[in-house]
């Protein structure tokens, strides 16, 4: 009977969670710091008669929250929580924050692209077509062959790059030249995207001996360069994950090492491989500005990747926006809509990757 | 001798033609990566030597005069950019592997991948569009209100369109490769080590600073570094964001900014013609010369600092 007594006085005073604030405090005070603000902001408008600014109420709404909890944490649970919380409040608030650009970016482009979203964009070029009306699909068409094209190029060199690195790079000599190249591939992944615009330029104008020289395929080639790190690192990823004991039961049977590297290595990789190059077709579907100076722009179908100029979506997008005629607004629909459907692309690309990534992963059994 | 040769079988495999060919193949392909490079440079270097040993048209007229104030520019803009993007990004990682929910965790690196798949050009319609015009207001407090502050000190942009405006693109920009590096990073923090902090009665703050702070903290630089390399690289956005003139000045809400060199290229190249193209080919190779420096130093720092578990 005597126990009871001192545990009557645990049950009515919690030691466990005195000293604590409860859990829906920070909501609360997050609540109230804003209305508090939007309160002061409403009551400026009305004084000043100017319109409620909103982005000053969110900013010291915010503000006054990380300044309320700590201090009332403080009194409560003592310092160390308080700068938890404050902490705590810092890093929700700047994730927070990356949403605002994310959310501005797609609504300003759903909204300005949505309008001229429709079947004469997808069917026309902008051939003799002054304001309103008219279409990309010589861009898009420009777009999909120069990409195709930076593919061809930078698909076989980047798998059997990695290959050579995975498969042939462990010899005594090799493994200081796979380590060499490993090295460059590094320092290609950081060659700016103008700059493989200019080597291309540079490039091609040698060869033809034309100093104003413009031509798709060249953006193919400046595109390549950028790819074909993306696909060396993706497809060296996915080789090193291919178990040793698949390659040495193809050896014990007898078969070649091209044959096991052929139906055992890359069948096993195929998915990561895939998934790999599917996004860096994503990575350089979006580049606008090496195609900004060996693709040039023109306002014509152009089918053929080895002569003339020829249009891409970005570009045009780029194009349309800071160099509109007569009638701005027709000229920016354009362009929006071209954002548009560049940023549907890549959102396609990136899905597709991601489902090729699950659909045809090897089924390891466990 | 045959008995001898019988006793010590070869356990060589036997060459066959296509094993060579195969091999061959990898071994061009991997080489070709070198070639390439080589090529980059040497195109480069020799498109550019008319315009470093000739004259110029137009103010700058000699090459060096030509490329500081666009040199500075980007690496003025990157800085900006820089000093917004890392402590945000390093916020999301944290917020990622330490705050939030599991299920959440993978929805919102989701979500950064995203932003990190929008193309340039997009960014550099969404800068010139939004963005100024929503910092305008902020601008003209600034110049009315703070130009006692050197960075302030100039007359606020009727447009927007400043070099602090193409800053926050870039941020934007860069924000999500910082963010998935660091996130690696933060994840591989030995698990003991934040529980044995947790377990020592730290909160979830002390548990970070001691614990994951010190360990990520090579892999924080180098992952910032890379981003650099990125945000000097940029072209559209910044070419499509400011309005750019050939200064040196570090007044970031003003109509008059510098211009970089990626932005000056995009801008002039169109349009350029004859030593004006070697020019504009020679700031090129600076640029790259500038990204190569940064990228190999990032390379650098990672490799250098191992992470060894924590242990100092």
């Amino acid at each position: 009977m005597t126990a009871v007594a001192p545990a009557k006085k645990i049950v009515s005073r919690n030691t466990l969670t005195a000293g604590q604030l409860p859990k829906w405090m920070p909501w609360a005070i997050l609540v109230g710091s804003f209305v508090v603000t939007s309160v002061l902001f409403g009551l400026l408008a009305l004084v000043s008669s100017s319109q409620f600014n909103f982005t000053g109420a969110a900013i010291t709404g915010y503000l006054l929250f990380l300044i309320a909890l700590p201090v009332i944490s403080n009194i409560v649970e003592g310092g160390r929580k308080a700068a938890d919380r404050l902490v705590t409040g810092l890093v929700s608030g700047a994730f927070m924050l990356a949403f605002i650009p994310l959310v501005s970016v797609l609504w300003t482009v759903v909204e300005g692209g949505w309008r001229r979203f429709d079947v004469e964009f997808f069917t026309y070029s902008m051939r003799n077509i002054v304001g309103e009306g008219g279409g990309a699909l010589h861009a898009l068409i420009g777009t999909l062959l120069i990409t195709a094209g930076a593919a061809v190029i930078s698909v076989p060199v980047g798998i059997f790059t990695a290959i050579y690195l995975v498969e042939y790079g462990s010899g005594p000599v090799s493994r200081v030249v796979s380590k060499g190249i490993t090295t460059l591939v590094d320092i290609m992944t950081g060659i700016p995207s103008i700059v493989a615009g200019l080597f291309a330029f540079a490039l091609m104008s040698f060869i033809f001996d034309d100093p104003g020289y413009r031509s798709g395929i060249g953006g193919s080639i400046a595109l390549s360069l950028l790819m074909i790190p993306t696909v060396v690192r993706s497809t060296e990823e996915m080789l090193k994950l291919v178990p040793n004991e698949l390659r040495e039961a193809s050896y014990a049977l007898g078969v070649p090492k091209w044959l096991t590297i052929v139906k055992v290595v890359l069948p096993t990789a195929l998915a990561g491989i895939a998934t790999g190059v599917t996004l860096a077709v994503a990575r350089v579907i979006g580049e606008t500005a090496p195609l900004l100076l060996i693709a040039g722009f023109t306002t014509s179908m152009n089918y053929n990747l080895f002569s003339e100029r020829m249009m891409t979506l970005p570009v045009f997008a780029y194009n349309q926006y800071v160099a509109p005629g007569v009638d701005t607004a027709a000229y920016f629909d354009r362009s929006w809509t071209a954002a548009l459907t560049l940023i549907l692309i890549v959102m396609i690309l990136n899905l597709g990757a991601r489902l090729v990534a699950k659909l045809f992963a090897p089924k390891t059994g466990r | 001798m045959t008995s001898e040769t019988a006793s010590k079988p070869k356990l060589r495999a036997q060459r066959r033609p296509a094993d060579l060919v195969f091999q061959a193949v990898s071994t061009i392909a991997g080489f070709s990566i070198l070639i390439t490079l080589g090529l980059v440079a040497f195109f480069l270097i020799i498109q550019s030597i008319p315009a470093m040993v000739g004259e110029l048209p137009g103010p700058a007229d000699n090459f060096l005069d030509y490329v500081i104030p666009l040199a500075f520019g980007t690496v003025w803009a990157a800085f900006l950019a820089m000093l917004m993007a890392v402590p945000v990004s390093v916020s999301i990682a944290l917020f990622i592997t330490h705050f939030a929910p599991r299920k959440l965790a993978s929805a919102i690196g989701f979500v950064i991948d995203l932003l990190a798949a929008v193309p340039s050009v997009v960014y550099g319609l969404w800068g010139m569009a939004v963005v100024s015009g929503f910092m305008r207001p902020a601008y003209e407090w600034l110049a009315a209100n703070a130009s006692w502050i050197p960075l302030f000190n100039g007359t606020a942009s009727g447009t927007g369109r400043t070099v602090f405006t193409a800053a926050i693109v870039l941020a934007v920009m860069v924000l999500p490769i910082i963010t998935a590096l660091c996130r690696e990073v933060f994840l591989q923090t030995p698990t003991l080590h934040e529980e044995a902090a947790l377990a020592l009665g730290a909160t979830r703050w002390e548990m970070i600073r001691m614990a994951v702070l010190p360990f990520g903290a090579s892999g924080i630089v180098s992952s910032s570094i890379l981003g650099l390399g990125r945000a000097l690289g940029e072209t559209m956005a910044v070419a499509m964001v400011l309005s750019p003139s050939v200064v040196i000045s570090f007044v970031i809400i003003s109509s008059s900014n510098p211009a970089t060199i990626a932005s000056n290229i995009a801008l002039n190249f169109p349009e350029a013609h004859g030593i004006s193209v070697n020019a504009l080919i020679g700031s090129g190779l600076v640029l790259f010369v500038i990204t190569v420096l940064v990228n190999t130093l990032a390379r650098v720092l990672i490799n250098r600092n191992p992470r060894t578990g924590g242990a100092k």
